[in-house]
């Protein structure tokens, strides 16, 4: 274990801020976890999707009769059996301009877009079956020109989308500070780079699978579907717009979930299909998506391409950025509306204060997988465009990468800063707290900076370089979250929260939030989470907001709880709510060390009689608070990496990779360490090893985990992360900030500064990524080595 | 094609017990774990043999259940997660994931156990490279894989002590 910082304010005997090891271990380590796919339900059928194996066709018949004479097969769905359906996906986040002319229908009618686009659902006694009957399947296509570039969606030449009669989905342009013209007029040194960020996406271990029963007379409930996660209010309602049935009739249940990372759990086609087909078929039914199916059918992430034009005072300071952001939307725009072009622009300017900024951003649809979300969408992409340009220009200056970050980085004593206000329609932010530029020297001194600068130079076909990134990170997107806390007739707390969880530890960080504030041990806390019957309302999981805006709603309710049975207890007692006070689950004299006056269980049993109306129908005291917050918290810190770069095969060996970042008051340090490690090796893998690749006709090459490939054990077994604890949020009662992220944000722009560095010398430019071996020795034989 | 069709009778030890039936031929292992026997617990996570979710232990080998057959295990002893833990006890192997932190959402828990058990069973005394090569077939998306690696080597050098 690395060693973490002692968080400030921690009184003994309480539980937050200590690595606690989590409550949820034990199921998983035995074996007892309940994922999608271990559910069964009598009389369970089982789906299977025929998915377009063209990246650009019209469907001109589709003959199900083999498949429906195969022993076994009970439906087959295609568009034309769900037309009276409205039909469209919902635009969750990120709604731009033009973009509802190009959503998703759930099967795909007249044209697919996209390898991997659900044509034919199939419905059978079984998984085997299922999957053989789309084997019989007959689908007649004619093909249409591909498009499978920003450019020629650009050029407008194959219209993906007849109606909108253009590819450019959504297009603005913003600016925020001082006259961008002006700044460049004014400037000593300009410098303009187009860089680009490759295709990803996130890969969680388990792949997505639903299974929805539908009961016709039911009460509340006709409708249940288990396998949600993510968002699941919003996906109920979603889905009740749909498939038209009010969203009180619908419960989603979320079981447990192998990982999202920003692509599970967002509202896809299956998430009405599979509903549909049990509504339809009157018997439950469950799909599994397969590992090639997610591949192809799951969100993508992360390709944006950005023209940066930087102005510069002599002395490195920076006078303003201008640039042309241009996103492969892929084939049609889903739930994530524009949120990675979008905050790619916006965290362009970063930790740094930058007077004028100018950007015009596009959206461009192509015949690929649609994108979405993978964590720190638009951030990783925007870190690595600036850091990358900083380098450049400090190199053009005579400048060293440290210089010319200290020159420019917002200072602490300038906190709360006023964010560049570069998305439309959004809220104005303020970065709240934070000193950048510790973060920065406190990474720097980890590794040993200057020392390694030394050492820096080249063995015989071994380049080393360090490169490094500083960043900042919105967390805890609003605007409010619910807690409801139950102490029940038998003195047990229950915590019903809907927050989604997919390995984040929120059992684990909920619990010691409401454990402290009761005076129990965490493991005395009961944590149900994310299904749409526990609270009323919930925004759900993303954007880091978990702890944040679920763990302030969690301390507010078990606050009111603990009061609450305070005045129970001094009313009961006839002693004054000051003398009283919680420990271990009953109610005892201050600072007396005799026996309890009553246990909480005792307390609950005699409330009704001392507050008739404080407990409800199963006797139980219970509790809601909601949390809000519309103003986001701002994580910040900064990545260094030493890497080798092994100029004869292009392999790039990294040495030592540091985190350095403040989050605020961590809850649980095993748990945010893990994060930011986690984080840390699924970014360097990014970009290094994944790359989702397409041919000239738009097939997808990367169809399984043997060709789309993820960081392994062996590869970078050397990376640290320290976490700071300089600045809590001044926006929360916990003064945490989101943990998620700050793990991947800028690993793209620290290991790309520092293969840059170690490759200098001989004269070529990092300006794409990834950096696999073969990028690498096309850019070194093309510059003559 | 059919899938009830072709059944071929096998017996086979899992987790202690004696199974007796009869499988389809093209039923893989791991199906027949988790649907057949409802060991749940073995994961399926590519069904082509790249990621090591599914990883049990047969005939002290971990395997891929996903890329054998049932028929295959005819006359094996099969471990899986659900045989780890002893009446209620978390195995020191267990044991350390949690204290280490080496699992976050769980789903590639189950094949790490298992072939970190059989390679402590065959290499009681690793090296960090040895445990970090052990492992490099199991893909975790959550952890970084440098927990993973601390709580095998930590369980392997208690195993040893333990035993002298």
């Amino acid at each position: 274990m690395n060693a973490f910082s002692s968080p400030a304010g921690i009184k003994d005997g309480k539980s937050v801020g200590r690595p606690v090891p989590r409550l949820e271990d034990e199921r998983f380590l035995t074996g007892r976890g309940c994922f999608i796919d271990d559910m069964q339900i009598d009389g369970m059928a089982h789906a299977a999707i025929s998915r377009s194996t063209h990246a650009h066709a019209r469907i001109v018949a589709i003959d199900a009769s083999a498949a429906l004479a195969l022993p076994g097969v009970i439906a087959v769905v295609t568009a034309a059996d769900i037309a009276d359906y409205p039909g469209e996906i919902p635009i969750r986040l990120g709604p731009l301009p033009g973009f509802q002319r190009f959503l998703q229908r759930p099967l795909a009618s007249g044209v697919v877009r996209f390898v991997g686009e659900p044509v034919v659902l199939l419905v059978a006694e079984s998984r085997q079956i299922a999957e053989d009957a789309l084997e019989l399947l007959s689908i007649d296509y004619k093909p249409l020109k591909p498009v499978v570039s920003t450019n020629e969606a650009l050029a407008d030449r194959s219209i993906i989308h007849e109606k909108a009669g253009t590819n450019l989905a959504s297009s603005y342009r913003v600016t925020d500070g001082g006259d961008i013209d002006e700044a460049f007029a004014n400037a000593d040194y300009t410098h303009k780079e187009t860089f680009r960020c490759h295709r990803q996406t996130a890969v969680p271990m388990e792949t997505r699978g639903l299974l929805a029963h539908f009961y016709p007379n039911g009460s509340p409930y006709r409708l249940r579907v288990w396998g949600a996660s993510k968002v699941t209010f919003f996906n109920r309602q979603a889905l009740a717009n749909l498939i038209r049935l009010p969203k009180e009739e619908i419960e989603l249940i979320e079981v447990d979930v192998g990982g999202s990372f920003g692509a599970r759990g967002e509202f896809y086609p299956e998430d009405f299909l599979i509903p549909l087909a049990a509504m339809r078929l009157g018997r439950p039914v469950k799909w599994i998506e397969d590992r090639r199916e997610h591949l192809m059918a799951t969100n993508h992430s992360r390709e944006v391409e950005c023209d940066l034009e930087i102005a510069l005072k002599r002395d490195g300071t920076i006078l303003g950025l201008r640039g042309w952001i241009r996103t492969d939307m892929g084939a049609y725009i889903r739930t994530n509306g524009g949120v990675v072009p979008s905050k790619a622009a916006q965290f362009i300017p970063g930790p740094y204060h930058i007077p004028s900024l100018w950007f015009e951003v596009q959206a461009l649809i192509t015949n690929k997988t649609p994108i979405g979300t993978f964590r720190g969408p638009g951030m990783f992409e925007g870190n690595f465009f600036r850091e990358r340009l900083l380098d450049i220009a400090a190199a053009d200056l005579g400048l060293s990468p440290l210089e010319i970050r200290l020159r420019n980085l917002i200072k602490s004593t300038e906190m709360p800063y006023r964010a560049p206000q570069l998305v439309p329609h959004e809220l104005s932010d303020s970065y709240d707290s934070g000193d950048y530029i510790a973060a920065l020297r406190h990474a720097l001194d980890t590794i040993g900076y200057d020392r390694l600068l030394e050492k820096c130079g080249a063995d015989e076909t071994i380049r080393y370089g360090v490169g490094i990134a500083c960043y900042v990170e919105s967390t805890g997107a609003g605007p409010s979250e619910i807690a409801r806390l139950t102490l029940s007739r038998n003195g047990r707390v229950t915590v019903n929260i809907g927050i989604s969880a997919s390995g984040q530890g929120h059992e684990t960080i909920f619990a010691q939030i409401a454990a402290d504030e009761l005076s129990v041990a965490p493991q005395d806390v009961a944590v149900a989470h994310g299904s749409t019957s526990l609270v009323e309302h919930s925004y759900g999981t993303f954007h880091s907001r978990g702890a944040v805006m679920g763990g302030n709603a969690v301390l507010l309710a078990a606050r009111k709880l603990r009061e609450t049975l305070l005045t129970l207890a001094s009313r009961r007692l006839n002693v004054g709510e000051e003398e009283l006070e919680l420990r271990d689950g009953s109610i005892y004299a201050v600072r007396d060390s005799g026996a309890a006056l009553m246990s909480f269980a005792a307390l609950v049993a005699v409330a009704r009689e001392i507050e008739p109306g404080i407990v409800n129908g199963d006797g139980a005291i219970e509790i809601t608070a909601k949390f809000k917050q519309k103003i986001k918290t701002f994580g910040y810190g900064t990545h260094v990496a030493h890497v080798a770069v092994d100029i004869e095969t292009g392999k790039i060996d990294v040495l030592r990779y540091i985190v350095v970042e403040d989050i605020g008051n961590p809850i649980n340090p095993l748990i945010t360490h893990g994060q930011v490690i986690g984080g840390a090796v699924q970014g360097i893998g990014s970009v290094f090893l994944d790359e989702i690749v397409y041919d000239a006709d738009g097939q997808l090459l990367t169809g399984s985990l043997a060709d789309y490939l993820v960081a392994t054990s062996t590869e970078f077994p050397h990376v640290e992360a320290v976490s700071l604890n300089l600045s809590p949020s001044t926006l929360n009662p916990l003064g945490v900030k989101g943990a998620g992220e700050g793990g991947i944000v800028a690993t793209g722009a620290a290991l790309a500064n520092a293969v840059a560095h170690a490759l200098a010398p001989l004269g070529v430019k990092i300006t794409a990524l990834p950096l696999n071996p073969n990028n690498i020795r096309r850019i070194l034989r093309d510059a003559g080595h | 094609m059919n899938a009830s069709g072709d059944l071929h009778a096998i017996e086979l030890t899992v987790n202690g017990a004696a199974v007796r039936t009869e499988v389809p031929g093209r039923l893989t292992l791991a199906d027949f774990l988790r649907d057949r026997l409802r060991l749940t617990g073995t994961h399926l996570g590519c069904e082509h043999g790249v990621c090591g979710a599914c990883t049990v232990v047969v005939d002290g080998a971990s395997v891929r259940s996903c890329l054998m057959l049932a028929v295959q295990a005819d006359g094996s002893n099969v471990l899986t997660v659900e045989g780890l833990a002893e009446s209620g006890k978390l195995s020191s192997l267990q044991e350390a994931f949690r204290a280490h932190h080496a699992l976050q959402c769980g789903f590639c828990t189950p094949g790490l156990l298992m072939t970190a058990h059989a390679f402590i069973e065959e290499t009681p005394d690793p090296t960090v490279d040895d445990v970090r090569l052990a492992v490099s077939g199991n893909i975790c998306r959550c952890t970084g894989y440098l927990p993973i690696v601390e709580a095998i080597l930590s369980a392997a050098r208690a195993r040893k002590h333990g035993q002298l």
